[in-house]
């Protein structure tokens, strides 16, 4: 059989199948099918959130699940995620124009002396993704930054990562500096990163360690919806 | 004794024992720096287990492998010591040994204890990437195929894009290593930098030990 036989013709696909074959595109880590498929799909009338949610983020949502499973590794990831920022890219402007549902508002960046971004740029993917918006403040961040970017976007939820075992106690300067403000609990803070567990996250201060960027979507999730009671309740 | 090959020192471990009083539980990574300030002192007295190094790609699990070790050899010997720092443990390898009652090596990494714990700490470089002499000898095995590279060069700038050098720190004079951390250096997008630091802290610890 020929190359060309084998070639899957993507608008020949009925929605259903379509959405099928973008999550195996998205597992293969093929941006340019993603980004196919996403035009494909708005063609048809598919509204942005719909094809956010339904097709990438639940084609990454297996990705995700395979990781923590120990089928998948950290290189399929970057593949997957790439291929899902090419669809985001699309879909981001849109949604914009839409007026997509926003439930919350995250300001993450990498602590301080700590250049990796390769988790965080996961989790704020999956967390726009989830319909978070969300304020990235990269790399290397001193406890200032945090603290101002969170009053300045009068964000719900504060992000830390860290990859290296130096780094991260960095962590609770940040949590320390917020309870000395009297700040701190106008805050989620959520923290993550190859070296972290749950012990930490508890010794320093935050509300949840996050081990992989889903976990980083549901804790958000639980806690915005919880502080929303709380609040209905107080 | 010859010293065993990297590759060996990488994956499976390697130990010479049965002579010393004194044994050193060491990630593989520093064998033949051992191997050589043993035979440079004469320190005859001091046996070696070497634990595989690619532990080091999961550093969870280095406590259990060395409390493994540890437990292992405690009745042949007189004295163990643990020739590892951290090693991207959060302080889990440090509880380990505390509650073994054995030493280790102070810093946070081989990196931090060959320059010297406090002259790293002090250049506080947040975009240098390390190579020791064994990394740049074990390069494929530790980064470049765990990470994929080999078979997705494209993903290099995700992983490296925010680094700036890669600084070899170079415990020999060996003009072979060095070109090839050169090379290295070139594969990853970065610039280099040679740091010559001997043994640095390694050599000073393990001659306390010995004198004991």
């Amino acid at each position: 059989m020929s190359d060309e036989e084998d070639d899957l013709i993507l608008s020949d696909l009925n929605d259903e199948e379509l959405v099928e074959q973008m999550f195996d595109d998205l597992y293969d880590g093929l941006k340019e099918e993603i980004e196919e498929g996403v035009n494909i799909l708005l063609e048809r009338g598919w509204e942005p959130y719909r094809i956010l949610t339904e097709a990438l983020v639940g084609g990454m949502t297996v990705v995700g699940k395979d990781f923590r499973d120990g089928i998948l590794f950290v290189p399929e990831v970057l593949l997957a995620a790439n291929a899902m920022k090419g669809g985001m890219a699309i879909l981001k402007p849109l949604l914009a124009e839409t007026g997509a549902p926003t439930i919350g508002k995250m300001v993450i960046g990498t602590v301080k002396g700590d250049i990796h971004d390769i988790g965080k740029n996961l989790v704020s993917m999956m967390m726009e993704g989830a319909g978070f918006e969300v304020v990235d403040l990269g790399i290397n961040n001193p406890v200032e930054t945090y603290i101002e970017a969170a009053a300045a976007e009068n964000a719900d939820i504060v992000g830390m990562s860290a990859l290296l075992t130096t780094t991260m106690p960095y962590m609770k300067v940040v949590i320390d500096q917020m309870v000395e403000q009297g700040i701190r609990d106008d805050y989620i803070v959520l923290v993550g990163g190859a070296p972290l567990n749950e012990e930490f996250g508890k010794a320093i201060g935050a509300d949840a360690y996050c081990r992989d960027a889903a976990v980083a979507v549901e804790m958000a999730k639980d806690l915005i919806a919880r502080r929303h009671n709380q609040r209905a309740a107080g | 004794m010859a010293t065993p090959d990297a590759t060996t020192l990488t994956d499976t471990g390697w130990q010479d024992t049965g002579k010393g009083q004194v044994l050193l539980i060491a990630c593989g990574a520093l064998a033949r720096e051992i191997l050589d300030l043993k035979a440079r002192n004469g320190w005859d007295h001091l046996d070696l287990v070497c634990l595989p190094a690619i532990l080091h790609n999961r550093p969870e699990k280095i406590p259990e492998a060395v409390r493994d070790a540890v437990e292992r050899h405690r009745a042949g010997y007189d004295a163990i010591h643990v020739v590892y720092a951290d090693c991207g443990t959060g302080g889990l390898l440090g509880a380990e040994c505390a509650r073994l009652g054995v030493e280790m090596v102070a810093g946070p990494h081989c990196y931090a204890f060959f320059e010297g714990v406090d002259a790293f700490a002090a250049r506080d470089e947040a975009t240098a990437f390390y190579l020791t002499d064994f990394l740049v000898r074990q390069f494929d095995a530790f980064v470049w195929k765990p990470l994929g590279l080999d078979r997705h060069p494209e993903l290099r700038d995700m992983y490296f894009g925010n680094y700036e050098t890669l600084v070899y720190l170079a415990q020999t004079e060996d003009a072979t290593l060095t070109e090839r951390a050169r090379t290295q250096a070139e594969r990853l997008g970065l610039a280099f930098e040679r740091r010559p630091t001997g043994y640095g802290d390694l050599e000073t610890t393990l001659r306390g030990w010995a004198a004991r």
